[in-house]
């Protein structure tokens, strides 16, 4: 990271900094000189978008912890209080609730650019396989998230994510004890969910940096998927791609302002504005939207076992994702047989969605159970013998003729040659 | 040419697999209190028994008491409901288990097992679904006993599961009677 930058010191207090700590050489090497491919498009600002959501969330957490209780008989009350009360209270609450929404939405869409541009693919396997983490550490952040306003989601939801762990044979029930602190969700899980949704966010922030670390490593990856060969196919990361992800936060705050400033509760459940009541679950319990494909796999499989292995399964799938593709070419931009199926994918996963929603009985049993199947079959199947079967179309011989439309050299009149060299 | 080198172990090795030893031992020593914190604990364990007057419990009511965050369900059921109870075989239960505390493991899931002992028709279980969790409804489903709106699971009037995810019957929580109408759960 620090070795691209070209920055030497000029100031004294500058040489002095450099010269015991090269911190200046370090972020100027990895977010300013950066050398990024020039042909990065807007699906490629979703990582800086979640960077944005990470600290608006991780912000907006720190202030309304000094206003939460995180206690059985205060927590639904001090959550109301914030609405009521605290100066702002709702608002800093809806941005919360909402941008854990709107980290999910970022997240999907950031994974799937990476799935359909073969981002996993050598060399890149560790980057990937950081995010698969981050994406396992934002979504225990999310169910503990959920449960602190204590309300009758938040309590069954609680009690059937962590009853998943009483599956296991043998040591299920202990465990599920263990993460109790009890023998049902009570006070102490709670306390120590409040603790530790307080910490993975930090948690997720230090495996970001290794993420970056990754990639910049490696390089990023770009639309045609082919390494930058000449300087001529990259940019500096500042002005080129601050200005542009900043541009791209901007508009996804619009989308974010629309869902805090006029469907608050839209992505929300009703029944989480009653307080937790352990004698009574609600008739129909659904996890927040962006658990459901996976929640969907858990009821396809009528065993209690075997659901929660392919639950689990679903993810621990995209850990090995990168030696399940056999495709020599990395852009789903040159692969024709595949870009139908990646579109197929993801059509599947957005029904397994719809499935998790409806009601665990007739005809949605068997569409789940179908396309859950089809979901394994992807990885597992599909995958490793396209590589074989397909035939991909002739990738460019550099970033910048793939940009410049094959001649290499055409050139805007009047356009300053090569301005990235200056 | 590889050539088999057998070294003498020197006393600095000796020191070294000693000190790693001791230190994955201190490191365990030392972890465990912070495992072991997360386990229920003493004021948890205390709550662990109540006392419950049954005998204001009419034929065909049940009540629900809290028994360890819990409900229990204790049901005095109706005639038909333990004829039906006793018309099933046993081998047609997907879990033939009686899963009572109060017997042994190995005992079977006949009505018998699962209802109280002289009195066949009340019956004790805690009040939760054996899949994830869920609270079940009384008197609802195809077997006329409990359902399970989570997911779909139905138990039928003795709290046997006859259809849907839940992999046991509902458990029967240990009780005794300390006096004709008092059982102490737990």
């Amino acid at each position: 990271m620090a070795g691209h930058s070209n920055y030497v010191p000029q100031s004294a207090a500058a040489k002095w900094l450099e010269s015991r700590l090269p911190v200046i050489s370090l972020v100027r090497g990895s977010f300013v000189d950066f050398p990024t491919p020039k042909n990065l498009n807007y699906w490629w600002t979703f990582g800086g978008i979640l960077f944005f959501v990470l600290i608006a969330q991780i912000l907006t957490g720190i202030v309304l912890v000094m206003h939460y209780t995180a206690s059985t008989d205060a927590a639904f009350a001090s959550v109301e209080h914030i609405m009521r009360d605290v100066n702002f209270g709702w608002l800093l609450r809806y941005l919360h609730a909402n941008g854990a929404s709107m980290f999910f939405i970022a997240v999907f869409i950031h994974m799937f650019r990476g799935m359909y541009y073969g981002s996993y693919k050598a060399p890149r396997e560790i980057s990937w396989i950081l995010g698969v983490i981050i994406f396992l550490i934002m979504m225990a952040t999310a169910f503990m998230g959920y449960v602190l306003p204590w309300g009758q989601m938040s309590f069954w939801g609680a009690t059937v994510i962590t009853n998943l762990f009483s599956a296991l044979p043998l040591v299920g029930e202990p465990i599920v004890q263990w993460l109790w602190g009890g023998f049902a969700v009570d006070n102490p899980t709670l306390n120590r969910f409040f603790s530790l949704h307080y910490l993975l966010p930090f948690m997720i922030f230090g495996v970001v940096l290794l993420h970056v670390w990754a990639f910049h490593t490696t390089g990023n990856n770009n639309p045609t998927g082919i390494q930058p060969k000449t300087k001529q196919d990259t940019l500096p990361f500042h002005p080129y791609y601050t200005m542009k992800d900043l541009f791209a936060i901007v508009v996804f705050m619009i989308f974010f302002a629309y869902f805090v400033f006029y469907i608050p509760n839209y992505l929300g459940h009703a029944d989480n504005y009653i307080e937790a009541n352990p004698l009574v679950t609600p008739a129909h319990i659904v996890p927040e939207w962006y658990f459901l494909p996976f929640y969907a796999i858990l009821r396809a499989v009528p065993d209690k076992l075997g659901g929660v292995v392919l639950m689990f399964g679903s993810i621990a799938v995209l850990f090995v994702l990168p030696w399940l593709d056999t495709s020599k070419v990395r852009s789903g931009a040159y692969r024709p047989l595949f870009k139908q199926f990646f579109w197929i994918f993801a059509a599947v996963c957005v029904g397994l969605g719809y499935l998790g929603a409806m009601p665990a009985e007739g005809i949605y049993v068997v569409l789940a159970r179908i396309l859950t199947a089809y979901y394994f079959a992807h990885f597992l199947i599909i995958l490793p013998l396209l590589g074989f079967l397909e035939k991909p179309k002739p990738v460019p011989a550099s970033i910048s003729e793939s940009v410049l439309g094959g001649s290499g050299s055409g050139q805007p009149a009047g356009a300053v040659a090569a301005p990235e060299t200056k | 040419m590889a050539q088999q080198d057998t070294v003498e172990p020197t006393r600095r090795d000796f020191l070294y697999i000693a000190t790693g030893a001791m230190g994955a031992v201190g490191a365990g020593a030392l972890a465990w209190p912070f495992i072991h914190q997360m386990n229920p604990d003493a004021s948890a364990l205390a709550l662990a028994s109540i006392e419950v007057d049954v005998s204001a419990v009419e034929e065909g009511q049940s009540i629900s008491v809290m028994w360890r965050g819990k409900p229990v369900f204790i049901r005095n059921r109706t005639e038909k409901e333990v004829v039906e109870a006793n018309a099933v075989p046993v081998d047609d239960l997907p879990d033939r288990m009686a899963r009572n505390a109060n017997l042994g493991a190995d005992a079977v899931a006949t009505d018998e097992n699962r209802g109280v002992d002289g009195n066949e028709k009340l019956i004790v279980m805690v009040g939760v679904c054996t899949h994830l969790g869920c609270i079940p409804l009384g008197q609802a489903g195809d077997f006329g006993g409990w359902f399970c709106p989570c997911h779909g699971s139905h138990y039928d009037t003795a709290g046997r599961i006859r259809k849907g995810p839940a992999p046991e019957n509902l458990l029967i929580p240990p009780f005794e009677f300390i006096s004709d109408d008092v059982i102490r759960i737990g």
